[in-house]
């Protein structure tokens, strides 16, 4: 097997050339970008069969995923941030009209303040969408996710779009070893996509009625579409095990890392995830019973799995790359309710918000998690949510805004001197 | 694990020297990661780039923090504080500066207690932003200085990573570096790798609670009388257009509207005349000008003759 090196993003695009994809409809935003340009590369040189079109916007963009994948081809797409929440009326639309597609979003911190690095913000909000979410930590993970993706996707007992999500910079633009998957077998594991009753054909004009009145009809459609989501909980692990025997990687829901005997536990998403996974050795070697369970399939909720995992353990400390505003960190809200009322629940789960908008997270500070909350477990409190953040950085913020302030004063002075200048 | 920074202007290569060193750890059988850091994309301005290499897989991410090896292509953003050369920077990290100056002057001036070598500068540059070869120059000299990658895998690398820009740049790219392999012969194996930091005894994180503050204070919106006439971008300028008024047609509005930034001003009597507190210096000018009177020159050289008094501006039109 030949590895090469490849970014995420180019991990991206070759997860969507060796699921044989259609159609890809494409509007650019930093950081996924490169995405579409390597595609459209391959699409100019005739190594991929398949249709570009630029959309004036994401909103389109994503209405096109939905409408081409409504006519029986194979969508793929990608987007990040700003992109994410622009199409966002249609990200929820078309989960509605059950249409099966793969969408990448690298995440990247919200707007405002405006930035390129990232956190989980944007994908959160999608959380609710009836897209399924695939959390992926490497950029092989991309590449592999993106065809199990198509798989739960077309699924005829799901039916609905999937985003495959990766982190910007610290995977997008990151060049790791990826082996790639061999295209023959890649196509025979994602297999034919099978449209069913989705046949919209440009020959023969329809019209598609997607209209209720009344909370009954309304409250039966969208609760399907939550059990077709629910329904990846009981054939995951079918397409895990085959893409395990036919690639030699295997994925779970949640990838454990040392929690067999673990009494204190990380819980978190995303690329970040891999400086946890060092963080834990550090900690075993200096004798702490310490595990990862990074969570892969946010979308549905492995509650159950959750519950298995965690029970018995001491205590957890839940790291969420996203803030709800006026309520804390997602990832913890979600855990502890997965968690309400079990017999043997960690008496201690931990919030800790880190990793906005691109900021790291040290060793140190991992290591002082751990600690931490062993405390609170030995005082029996529990503690107080944390942002992980530093006095050297607010100091560095107050330089900042002393600058701000010395500029604004600026302004005042030549405000003041222009209106005596008006008197005179 | 090999952490390696490297630090540049955007145009000199740096993201093509971290793949040509992550590529030729790769072919030794390294795990690798490597990543370019972008901020402003604009060409002259400072980027960094960084390789991770190790022979278990890699698991740390982002920004180096505590580098092995610190590679400076342009040393100019030595002294500037956003470029961040000196960040992390301890009495284990070896520094390798493209400079015309000594290791003795650097280790003076930045009194420092990294192990300094210089990659010699070479003397016919003009434009810093397009320091020739010095991507493949810098990436050839780290491979040295790591002692784990052969001549020829790096040769092989450097070929692998430049072969789309065609077979006489790769060569040109090979010859120059061979040569600063070569070059770094007498510290061959200076840097070293390091470790994980330990959990038993670490430096404990100062994690404050962030204080609630009014939005007055922390809403984040800057209000300042800094306007796009204010700003001086001419600072960002690495070669300078010069009119040449004896060759000038008088056709102002073709060098005047191509301008981008709007830095060509047209006097009363139809001269055109550039404005260099904003002329960033992108030359779009002089490749436009039909008689082609803008030449063009290296900022330094003209800021040299500015001093002997010549005086560039359109006055003397």
């Amino acid at each position: 097997m030949t590895r090469k090196l490849l970014t995420g993003n180019s991990a991206a695009a070759w997860g969507a050339r060796l699921a044989q994809v259609d159609y890809i409809p494409a509007f650019p935003i930093t950081p996924q970008t490169e995405i579409i340009e390597d595609i459209s590369i391959w699409i100019d040189n005739g190594e991929m069969d398949a249709r570009m079109v630029t959309l004036e916007s994401e909103h389109s963009m994503i209405t096109a995923a939905g409408s081409a994948a409504s006519s029986g081809v194979r969508v793929f797409t990608s987007t990040s941030s700003q992109g994410l929440l622009y199409g966002m009326e249609m990200v929820y639309t078309v989960a509605g009209w059950r249409v099966p597609f793969v969408m990448i979003n690298v995440s990247r911190g919200l707007s405002a303040p405006i930035t390129l690095e990232p956190d989980h913000n944007d994908i959160m909000a999608a959380r609710d969408s009836g897209f399924l979410q695939i959390h992926c930590a490497t950029c092989q993970e991309i590449t592999d996710s993106v065809l199990m993706a198509y798989r739960l996707a077309e699924h005829k007992e799901i039916r609905v779009p999937a985003i495959v999500n990766q982190d910007g910079f610290y995977l997008s633009f990151t060049r790791e070893p990826v082996e790639l998957p061999d295209a023959d077998k890649a196509a025979a594991f994602v297999g034919e996509f099978d449209p069913e009753n989705l046949q919209f054909k440009g020959s023969a004009p329809l019209s598609q009625a997607m209209a209720v009145l009344g909370g009954g009809p309304y409250s039966y459609f969208r609760y399907e579409a939550h059990l077709a989501v629910q329904r990846v909980l009981s054939v995951y692990d079918e397409i895990a095990d085959e893409f395990a025997d036919t690639f030699g990687r295997r994925y779970d829901m949640i990838d454990n890392y040392q929690m067999d005997d673990a009494e204190y536990v990380f819980v978190m998403m995303g690329s970040f995830a891999t400086k946890a996974h060092d963080a834990v050795d550090s900690l075993r070697n200096a004798g702490w019973k310490v595990g990862l369970a990074r969570l892969r399939i946010f979308r549905p909720f492995p509650q159950e799995k959750i519950r298995q995992l965690l029970t018995g353990r001491r205590a957890v400390a839940v790291i969420d790359q996203n803030i709800s505003m006026g309520m804390g960190g997602v990832l913890h809200s979600e855990f502890a309710t997965a968690l309400y009322g079990m017999k043997d629940a960690p008496a201690v789960l931990a919030s800790y918000i880190g990793g906005l908008g691109g900021r790291d997270i040290s060793q140190q500070e991992f290591f002082e998690m751990i600690n931490e909350i062993k405390q609170a477990c030995d005082k029996g409190e529990i503690p107080h949510p944390r942002l992980l953040y530093t006095q050297n950085e607010l100091t560095e913020m107050r330089k900042l805004q002393a600058i701000a302030q010395a500029e604004h004063a600026d302004i005042n002075q030549s405000e003041i001197k222009q209106k005596e200048t008006n008197k005179k | 694990m090999f952490r390696i920074r490297f630090h540049g202007r955007g145009g000199q290569g740096m993201k093509t020297a971290s793949r040509i060193l992550g590529t030729a750890f790769f072919m030794e059988g390294y795990e690798v990661q490597d990543a370019p850091r972008y901020g402003a994309e604009r060409r002259g301005a400072p980027i960094f780039a960084y390789v991770r290499a190790d022979k278990s897989p890699v698991n740390e991410r982002g920004v180096i923090s505590h580098p092995d090896l610190v590679v400076v292509s342009d040393d100019t953003l030595v002294g500037m504080p956003a470029a961040g050369v000196m960040q992390g920077i301890n009495q284990h990290t070896v520094m390798l500066i493209n400079s015309h100056e000594s290791a003795k002057t650097w280790q003076h001036r930045l009194n420092t207690r990294a192990t300094i070598i210089i990659l010699p500068a070479r003397e016919d540059v003009e434009d810093r932003a397009e320091l020739p070869y010095i991507g493949s120059s810098c990436a050839a000299a780290c491979a040295a200085l790591t002692n784990v990658i052969s001549r020829d895998v790096f040769a092989r690398a450097l070929t692998e990573e430049l072969e789309h820009l065609g077979d006489d740049i790769v060569k040109q790219n090979l010859d120059i570096a061979l040569t600063a392999f070569d070059a770094m012969s007498p510290h061959v194996g200076i840097v070293k790798q390091s470790g994980l930091p330990s959990a038993t005894d670490y430096k404990k994180p100062e994690w404050i609670e962030l204080p609630y503050e009014s939005a007055a204070i922390s809403a984040p919106a800057i209000h300042a009388g800094v306007t796009s006439v204010e700003v001086r971008t001419g600072l960002w300028r690495t070669m300078r257009p010069i009119i040449n008024y004896e060759k000038c047609s008088g056709c102002w509005w073709i060098c005047s509207t191509y301008c981008p930034d709007g830095a060509i001003n047209v006097s009363a009597e139809g001269l055109p005349d550039i404005d260099y507190e904003h002329c960033k210096g992108c030359l779009v000018c002089v490749a436009q000008c039909p008689p082609d009177a803008i030449e063009a020159i290296p900022e330094h050289v003209a800021k040299e003759q500015e001093m002997s008094g010549v005086s560039f501006s359109g006055d003397k039109a």
